[in-house]
C-alpha cells in the first residue's frame, strides 16, 4: 500500500535502528505523546529494536483516558433521555462512568451510535426532526475542526435540534503539566504529528526553550516512530533542545490555517478537567457565546454525582510516564479491558490497554526466535 | 501503592499551584448484568458466557470438546452435528446474502470436523413488513449455495415476528455431517512443531458488510469471500495429511481461532506478520476504519495445524482450489509460553495477539 507499506518496511527499521544504537552513550527517557504512536509501538513491538538505553515512556494523548468522568456521566444521563440520539465515536462507548458505560446504557434502551464524523451526526439531525442529535465531542486539537465545523454548519442550516457535549483537551498545556511536576523524569519528546497538522508546532517551541527539552513532531507508522526517538536522541547526545519536524510529509510549522480559523471561530480556550488531575488552566475548549445554543450541556442540564476511585488505580502515573502498565499491582489481574479500573484500559489508544493486548505475558528476549521458517 | 496519594478528580486546585502532582484514576470497576453486543463478539466476553452459563448447564462429553462441531459415534459411524444463527445487517452485501452464510458457515463448521456435509435445516425468523422480493433473493441465494455446497435442505421452519422485533430475516442453520476420516480433527490433536497454514487471504467478508454499512466504495468493490470449506479439506486427507487441527476464522478472525486453539491445548502459536495475506484494498479499508485484519471475519477461511513434515505438501494441495489459492504457512506451535498467540511484526518485533475483548470499534485518532 503506498504511503504506508514504505514506512514499514524491515530493513529501513533495522538501519535506523542501528543509527540509533551509534548514537546513544548513556540512557535516555523519551515520551510519546500520543496514545496512536504508543500503540504502534507495542502493535509493532517496536521496543525489540531500541537499544537498551533508550526508554520509552507513554503520554497522556489518549482522549478518552483523560475525559473527566462527570462527562461521561453527563453522555449517559443524556443518552438516556427519551428523545435524544446521543453520538459517539466508538472507544468512548465503553469507559465506564459511575453508574455504567454508554454501552450499558445502550443495552437498557437508550439510542447510542457510533459515528465516523461529527457531520454523520448533523446529517442524522436533520433526518430526524422530532429527535435531539447530541455529539459526544471529546479529543484533542485533532478532531477539533470537524466538530466546529458541525456546529458552523448547523449554526448556518438553523439546526434547533443538534448539539454537542464538549470534552476538548489541548496537548501544549499538558506538556508543560508534566514538565512543570517535580517527578518529572521525562527528557525529550515526541510530540503527536496529527495534533500538530492541524495545530501547528510554534506553541511547543518556547516549551523547549522554557524547560531545554528537545520536542520532535513525529508521525504514528514505525519507521516515522523510530526516526522520531533517533532524532531526539541526536539532540538530547549533542545538548540541543529544539522543535524538530520528522513528518514533515504532513506537518507544517502553522499547522492547517483553514482549520485553525474554523475552529477559532466556533471554539474558546477555556480551563478543563484532565480525568485524574483535576483543572488544567487554558487546556481545553468551548462554545464561544455566539454558538453556545448547541452546547448541549446548557441544553439538558444535570449535575453530576461525586464518584468513588479504585484505589488500586496508577493510571495517573501512567499517563505522566513516571510509571508503566505492567508495574501496576492491579494490571491485568484486578484491571483487564473487561473489567477496567482506569481509563487507559480501556481505549485502544490507551497504555494500559496497549500493553495488555501487545505486551502481556511476552516471553524474555532470549526466547525469541525465528516466527516462522524452520 | 506506597508512595502514592490520592486525592478526588477534578475538586483540586489548579495544577499549577498544587505542591504534589498527582494523577488518580476514578473509574469504577465495570460489572455487567446484562448481555452487551460484545457477548456475542466472538471475543472474551463471549468466552466468559460459554464458562458461566452454557457449559455449566449443558456439559456433556461432546459439548466438552469444544469443536465448531460435535463428533458422535452412532452404530459404528461418526456423526457431526453443528448449528449457527445468522443476525447479519446488511441482509445482502457485495459477493453474498443471509443465505449464502446461512449454509456456508454451517457446512464449514462441519467440514472443521472433517466432515462431509449430509443434511442441512433451516428456520427463520421473519419480521413484519420484509418485502416477499427480499426473502426471494435470500432463498435463492441459500439454494444455489447449498448446490454449490452439495448438501441438500431437508427441514426447517418459519416464524414471523412484530414488526420492530427483529431485523428482516435472522435465520438459524443445522447440518448433519458424516466424518470421513480416522484422525481426530480437534484442538487437543496439536502438538508443538506443528505449522499453521492460513488457507488465503484474510478480512474480506467482514470488510464487504462493513463497506455496506458504512458507505465506503473501492476501485473494484471487496467481495466477500463466503464459500463451502469441504472440498479443499477432503483434498488435504484424500492427500494423506495428518490433520490435527481445524478452525474457520469467522467471528473474531484468525487471532480469536489461533487464541481459542492455544488455550485449549495448552500451547503457543507463533505467527508470521508478513506471512499472513491480506488484500490490498482490506489492508486499506482496515487501516481507514482502524481495525486488524487479523479480527475480522471471513466466511470462507480457515486455519489448518499439520505436521511441519507435511506443510508444505498441504499448501501446495490446497492452492490447487480456487478458495485457497493464497494459502500460505504462517507460523507454527511452540510448548512456552502455553495459552498464547505471539506474532512478529513487519518490522521485525515480537508482541501477543491477544483475544479481541469487547466489539472491535474505530479509534477515535
Amino acid at each position: 500500500m503506498r504511503y504506508l507499506d514504505e514506512y514499514r518496511d524491515p530493513e529501513a527499521a533495522q538501519a535506523i535502528a542501528a543509527r540509533i544504537r551509534r548514537l546513544v552513550t548513556r540512557p535516555w527517557t523519551v515520551m510519546e505523546v500520543c496514545g496512536g504512536q504508543t500503540h504502534t509501538i507495542m502493535k509493532s513491538g517496536l521496543e525489540d529494536l531500541l537499544p537498551p538505553e533508550i526508554t520509552l515512556v507513554h503520554g497522556p494523548g489518549c482522549p478518552v483516558c483523560v475525559t473527566p468522568l462527570a462527562q461521561i456521566d453527563k453522555a449517559v444521563a443524556i443518552a438516556s433521555r427519551p428523545e435524544t440520539i446521543l453520538c459517539s465515536f466508538g472507544d468512548m462507548l465503553r469507559v465506564p462512568g459511575s453508574a455504567g458505560s454508554l454501552f450499558d446504557a445502550k443495552a437498557e434502551g437508550a439510542d447510542v451510535r457510533v459515528v465516523y464524523s461529527p457531520l454523520d451526526a448533523l446529517k442524522l439531525a436533520r433526518a430526524n426532526p422530532s429527535r435531539e442529535i447530541v455529539f459526544f465531542a471529546v479529543g484533542f486539537e485533532t478532531t477539533a475542526p470537524p466538530n466546529a465545523m458541525a456546529v458552523w454548519q448547523a449554526a448556518r442550516d438553523g439546526a434547533r435540534n443538534f448539539s454537542i457535549l464538549v470534552a476538548h483537551v489541548l496537548v501544549p498545556p499538558a506538556i508543560r503539566a508534566i514538565l512543570g511536576s517535580p517527578s518529572c523524569r521525562v527528557q525529550g519528546f515526541l510530540a503527536p504529528g496529527h495534533v500538530c497538522t492541524v495545530a501547528g508546532y510554534e506553541d511547543y517551541e518556547s516549551i523547549a526553550v522554557e524547560f531545554r527539552v528537545p520536542i520532535v513532531v513525529t508521525g504514528f507508522e514505525p519507521l516515522d516512530i523510530l526516526d522520531g526517538v533517533r532524532m531526539a536522541v541526536a539532540q538530547l547526545e549533542t545538548g540541543r533542545a529544539e522543535v524538530e519536524n520528522q513528518y514533515s510529509r504532513v506537518v507544517r510549522r502553522e499547522g492547517n490555517a483553514a482549520a485553525r480559523q474554523r475552529v477559532d471561530e466556533v471554539f474558546e480556550v477555556s480551563p478543563r478537567s484532565w480525568r485524574g488531575i483535576g483543572d488544567i488552566p487554558n487546556s481545553g475548549l468551548r462554545l464561544r457565546s455566539a454558538y453556545r445554543e448547541f452546547d448541549a450541556e446548557a441544553r439538558f442540564p444535570y449535575a453530576a454525582p461525586e464518584a468513588e476511585e479504585p484505589s488500586e488505580c496508577i493510571a495517573g502515573l501512567v499517563l505522566q510516564g513516571l510509571k508503566k502498565p505492567h508495574e501496576c499491582p492491579a494490571f491485568g489481574t484486578l484491571c483487564t479491558p473487561e473489567h477496567p479500573l482506569g481509563a487507559p484500559m480501556v481505549s485502544s489508544e490507551g497504555a494500559c490497554a496497549a500493553f495488555y493486548r501487545y505486551a502481556r505475558r511476552q516471553p524474555a528476549a532470549a526466547e525469541h526466535g525465528e516466527a516462522v521458517g524452520r | 501503592m506506597p508512595g502514592v496519594s490520592r486525592r478526588q478528580p477534578n475538586t483540586g486546585k489548579p495544577l499549577a499551584d498544587s505542591k504534589e502532582f498527582t494523577w488518580t484514576c476514578p473509574l469504577p470497576a465495570l460489572t455487567s448484568d446484562r448481555i452487551l453486543l460484545a457477548h456475542g463478539g466472538g471475543g472474551k466476553l463471549m468466552e466468559q458466557l460459554l464458562e458461566s452459563v452454557f457449559y455449566p448447564a449443558f456439559s456433556n462429553p461432546a459439548l466438552n470438546n469444544r469443536h465448531d462441531g460435535a463428533v458422535m459415534e452412532v452404530n459404528g459411524s461418526r456423526l457431526a452435528f453443528t448449528t449457527d444463527s445468522y443476525v447479519v445487517r446488511p441482509l445482502e452485501f457485495p459477493g453474498g446474502s443471509i443465505g449464502d452464510l446461512a449454509v456456508y458457515g454451517t457446512v464449514n463448521d462441519l467440514a472443521m470436523c472433517g466432515a462431509r456435509p449430509l443434511f442441512l435445516s433451516a428456520g427463520f425468523i421473519l419480521e413484519e413488513g420484509l418485502p416477499v422480493e427480499t426473502l426471494r433473493r435470500v432463498v435463492e441465494s441459500m439454494r444455489a449455495a447449498a448446490a454449490l455446497a452439495g448438501v441438500p435442505l431437508v427441514t426447517g421452519d418459519t416464524k414471523v415476528v412484530d414488526k420492530g422485533k427483529g431485523d428482516g430475516i435472522f435465520i438459524n442453520s443445522a447440518g448433519v455431517g458424516i466424518v470421513e476420516t480416522d484422525l481426530a480433527i480437534a484442538p487437543r490433536s496439536v502438538q508443538p512443531g506443528d505449522a499453521v497454514i492460513v488457507s488465503g487471504d484474510l478480512g474480506a467478508h467482514g470488510v464487504a458488510v462493513l463497506s455496506v454499512r458504512e458507505g465506503l466504495e473501492f476501485d473494484a468493490p471487496v467481495l466477500s469471500d463466503a464459500a463451502p470449506l469441504w472440498a479443499p479439506v477432503k483434498a488435504l486427507l484424500d492427500a494423506g495429511i495428518a490433520v490435527h487441527c481445524l478452525r474457520d476464522l469467522t467471528r473474531g478472525g484468525l487471532a480469536s481461532a489461533l487464541n481459542e486453539i492455544a488455550s485449549a491445548r495448552g500451547v503457543a502459536v507463533r505467527i508470521d506478520e508478513s506471512r499472513v495475506p491480506v488484500a490490498e484494498p482490506v489492508r486499506g479499508a482496515c487501516e481507514m476504519l482502524g481495525l486488524d485484519p487479523l479480527y475480522v471475519a471471513c466466511e470462507g477461511r480457515f486455519a489448518a495445524f499439520v505436521p511441519d513434515s507435511e506443510a508444505d505438501a498441504a499448501v501446495e494441495t490446497l492452492r490447487r482450489f480456487d478458495v485457497c489459492r493464497l494459502a500460505e504457512r504462517a507460523g507454527f506451535v511452540a510448548e512456552n509460553p502455553a495459552g498464547t498467540v505471539l506474532l512478529r511484526s513487519r518490522i521485525g518485533g515480537n508482541r501477543v495477539l491477544d483475544m479481541l475483548s469487547g466489539e472491535q470499534l474505530p479509534r477515535i485518532c
